[in-house]
């Protein structure tokens, strides 16, 4: 009974330290969480961007001609031949062209603006329109709708990608008349108060620079370009159109930031696809030639199949090689190498060979299969072997990991009712190991497919205008498609690229998942 | 139903016949002078001991003092340790099974062995009983296949608990189940030695039970080597006992001579619980 009573629960050092052991806890859980907020916040904004930037490929305007195909221009005699008239690129890009000059007339005569109205349409974008009259010649003289993408400027400024640009609705102007040719004064009480105000506004933004600025007004297939005004009265030139379209009309002004010397598209550029557009004869729609496309020098026309193909072919060749050297290398070493010094020689040089940055295999590559063993450059064979070198060590590694992990009792098991060494592992090990192993090859594989480095020291790069049939044709993978529609200069590029970036993330995260069905699927509990 | 088991088999060695036919040979295995070090270390010394046929041989001793290394001599599990080096002479029917002709693997089919924890394969019931029969090619059909099964699952008192549910997988059964599958697979591959190695150490003292009642079945038909650290199982189960310390064979003898009046000091020590 002289036992001292024990110490409460509940007394002050016991409450502090219980205290402080809690604070630590918070704290722990919050710089966690704070990381795991980082990591997903760049993750989404790089998901984001790309996403945005791709979004405005995922469309594009076509512009339609009704025309009837003259013989006399796209199979003149002579070279009226299906295979001539599949290569008549000239003759049916006069064809559309005239087609716009019949429905621009006032721009005949003048060769600055003949030749801007031409650039509308790229000469090249015929090609498939040749080729398909050419597989059907009885169309030859009939009336016929061609489809043809918009140049890809054009495109970009209908997407609002080219320009800031402020738009405002007129005031009701009572007429338009042509005081001079090709100039215009508009007139209504008050109608231009608005624009007034905006371009003041402006010019408190910035400066005189405002002058520079188009500022287009449009009614109908009209538009005209401002050349001065007040409140009631407007002049301008007349860019595409008549006069009369502004009677009793409300015209939509246009003020384009970026001053015309500075831009791809003209003002008359403009102004004829606005008035296209108002014939109906422009229409935006989902891009699919970019996936049904080769690649092109002109943006509205390239696609990536050629390069989606190439990646098929290359990750076949490196899923032939890799995974199944993968597996038997990891299966040996594992369960049947003895350990040894040379075995722990290997082990350490398969680590260090996973850590070789992927260009030294590119360079490794290019000098044994290009120049000792003379394969072709550019071809997904030679990418693919490549690429398998580079996942090798990978899957290895993986697959050991996997191997590993098998308890030791079912290799006991196995050769405890007589099995041989062979079969233990053939049919006990591998079994439970597989999903693992295939985990570590699937990842291997995806990393393979992002690769790009290795792809062009062995010639992947090469502009590719076929989509190749096997693999030792000339080819080129997504990831250098990437790379080299990333260097191109124009403007339209940029959403392209970021649309095969969509295209290869969609081929990864099918990728992963698989993995993750796998896992699922068969991992086993122990 | 015994000539089942004794039909005709294989010769371990290929070209020797073996003429003579199962019966009551005494003993069964006769081991001479076993020695076995892993690397530099030696784990036994110079043991001799004869295993008789048709009754259950208890090892026991202290943790470490080579128990389980002299079981796996038996089977050469041992070939699977790359340090381990095992020398001296193992007969069984007549042929040195520790001979570099003799093929392991055959000598496992007929010298089975349950381990410490339940191993099921990771696979359906039925499946880890078939798995040795269909390698050895036991079974010409699927009802040949189908029989062996269910007759090694009656074996192993398995059978009326599992028989509904064959093709769940084996590592769904409790512990003691899976022990008696692991049993039930040791002998569908119709052994004629059984190796056991502590095979009730991972299990509750029901499932204990139910074990050691299946092994005094078994010792009927076959010749049983049981590892265990407890000396009331030894008790329990064996006819004959051997007691091992630091890698020596102490004493062996009659179970109950063991027990109840051992001759060395040693042994009895061991037993009285005064070290191990
Ligand atoms: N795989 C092995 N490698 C090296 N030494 C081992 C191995 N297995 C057992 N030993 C050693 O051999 C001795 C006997 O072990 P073991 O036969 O497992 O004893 P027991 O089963 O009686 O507890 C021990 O000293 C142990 O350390
Ligand atoms: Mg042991």
């Amino acid at each position: 009974m002289t036992d001292a009573a024990p110490a409460p629960f509940r007394n002050e050092k016991a409450l502090k330290r219980l205290k402080k052991r809690r604070a630590a806890d918070m704290r722990f859980k919050f710089y966690g969480m704070s990381a795991i907020a980082f990591a997903l916040a760049a993750l989404s904004l790089l998901i984001i961007s790309i996403l945005s930037q791709a979004m405005s490929a995922a469309t594009y305007h076509i512009v339609r001609y009704d025309v009837v195909l003259d013989p006399a221009v796209i199979a003149p005699p002579g070279k009226d031949k299906p295979a001539d008239v599949a290569r008549n690129i000239d003759g049916f890009y006069d064809l559309l062209r005239d087609n716009l000059l019949q429905t621009f007339p006032d721009v005949q005569g003048n060769r600055l603006e003949t030749r801007q109205l031409g650039d509308l349409l790229t000469r090249l974008a015929v090609l498939p329109v040749a080729k398909s009259v050419a597989a059907n010649p009885t169309q030859i003289g009939q009336e016929m709708t061609i489809k043809v993408p918009l140049n890809d400027d054009l495109d970009l400024y209908l997407k609002g990608a080219v320009s800031p640009e402020a738009r405002l609705k007129l005031g009701a102007v009572e007429q338009g008349i042509e005081t001079t040719p090709g100039r215009v004064t508009l007139s209504g009480a008050n109608a231009f108060k608005g624009l007034q105000s905006l371009i003041a506004a402006q010019r408190a933004e910035v400066g005189d620079a405002v002058d520079a600025r188009s500022i287009l007004v449009t009614a109908g297939k009209s538009t005209g370009r401002v050349v001065s005004m007040s409140a009631d009265a407007l002049e301008m030139d007349l860019l595409t159109g008549s006069a009369s379209d502004f009677n009793a009309a409300r015209p939509l002004a246009r003020v384009i930031a970026l001053p015309e010397s500075q831009r791809n598209v003209s003002d008359d550029q403009i102004a004829w696809t606005l008035a296209l557009k108002d014939m109906g004869r422009i229409s935006r729609v989902p891009h699919f030639s970019l996936l049904t496309h080769t690649d092109s020098t002109y943006p509205e026309l390239a696609g990536a199949l050629a390069a989606i193909v190439g990646s098929l072919l290359t990750m076949l060749v490196t899923a032939f090689i890799a995974i199944p050297v993968g597996i038997f290398a990891s299966v040996y070493l594992e369960e049947f190498a003895p350990r040894n010094r040379l075995t722990e020689i290997i082990e350490v040089n398969i680590n260090n060979l996973a850590a070789v940055p992927s260009i030294v295999f590119g360079l490794l590559g290019a000098a044994v299969f290009l120049g000792f063993f003379g394969l072709p450059r550019s071809a997904p064979l030679v990418g693919g072997l490549v690429l398998a070198l580079l996942t090798l060590p990978t899957i290895i590694i993986a697959s050991r990991a996997a191997l590993k992990s098998v308890p030791p009792s079912i290799r006991a098991a196995a050769l405890g009712v007589g099995a041989s060494k062979m079969q233990s592992v053939f049919h006990h090990v591998l079994p439970v190991a597989g999903p693992g192993i295939f985990t570590g090859a699937i990842l291997g594989m995806a990393r393979a497919l992002g690769e790009t480095a290795p792809l062009l020291l062995i010639g992947m790069v090469a502009f590719v205008a076929d989509v190749p049939t096997g693999p030792t044709d000339e080819s080129t993978a997504l990831p250098v498609l990437v790379y080299s529609w990333a260097t191109h200069a124009e403007r339209a590029w940029e959403p392209m690229t970021a649309a095969v970036i969509v295209i290869l993330l969609m081929f990864l995260i099918t990728m992963n998942g698989i993995v993750v069905f796998l896992r699922r699927r068969f991992e086993r509990r122990w | 139903m015994e000539t089942t088991i004794t039909e005709s088999r294989e010769t371990l060695t290929a070209g020797t016949s073996m003429d003579e036919t199962r019966g009551l040979t005494y003993p069964r295995i006769e081991c001479k002078n076993i020695n076995v070090s892993y690397g530099d270390k030696q784990a036994i010394f110079d043991i001799s001991l004869p295993i008789p046929d048709r009754s259950v041989t208890a090892l026991i001793g202290p943790s470490g003092c080579g128990k389980s290394t002299f079981l796996r001599c038996l089977n050469r599990m041992n070939d699977t340790i790359e340090s381990c080096k095992v020398t001296g002479e193992i007969i069984m029917d007549g042929e040195n099974i520790n001979d570099p002709d003799i093929d392991p693997v055959l000598l496992r089919s007929r010298v089975g062995m349950v381990f410490q924890k339940p191993n099921p394969f990771p696979k359906s019931i039925f499946d880890n009983i078939a798995y040795g029969p269909r390698i050895h090619g036991l079974a010409e059909t699927r009802e040949d296949l189908d029989e062996m099964v269910e007759k090694s699952l009656r074996r192993a008192g398995l059978w009326e608990e599992v028989k509904d549910r064959l093709s769940s997988p084996g590592n769904s059964l409790s512990g003691g189940q899976q022990q008696r599958l692991c049993i039930a697979r040791a002998i569908a591959v119709r052994p004629e030695v059984i190796l056991m190695d502590e095979p009730c150490s991972a299990l509750d003292p029901v499932a204990t039970a139910r074990i050691e009642e299946l092994i005094d079945e078994l010792r009927k038909r076959y010749c049983i080597v049981i590892v265990t650290h407890s000396m009331q199982q030894a008790a329990r189960v064996s006819q004959r006992t051997a007691f091992f310390h630091l890698g020596e064979l102490v004493e062996m003898g009659e179970t109950d001579q063991i027990f109840t009046n051992p001759r060395e000091r040693r042994t009895e020590d061991y037993i009285t619980g005064r070290f191990g």
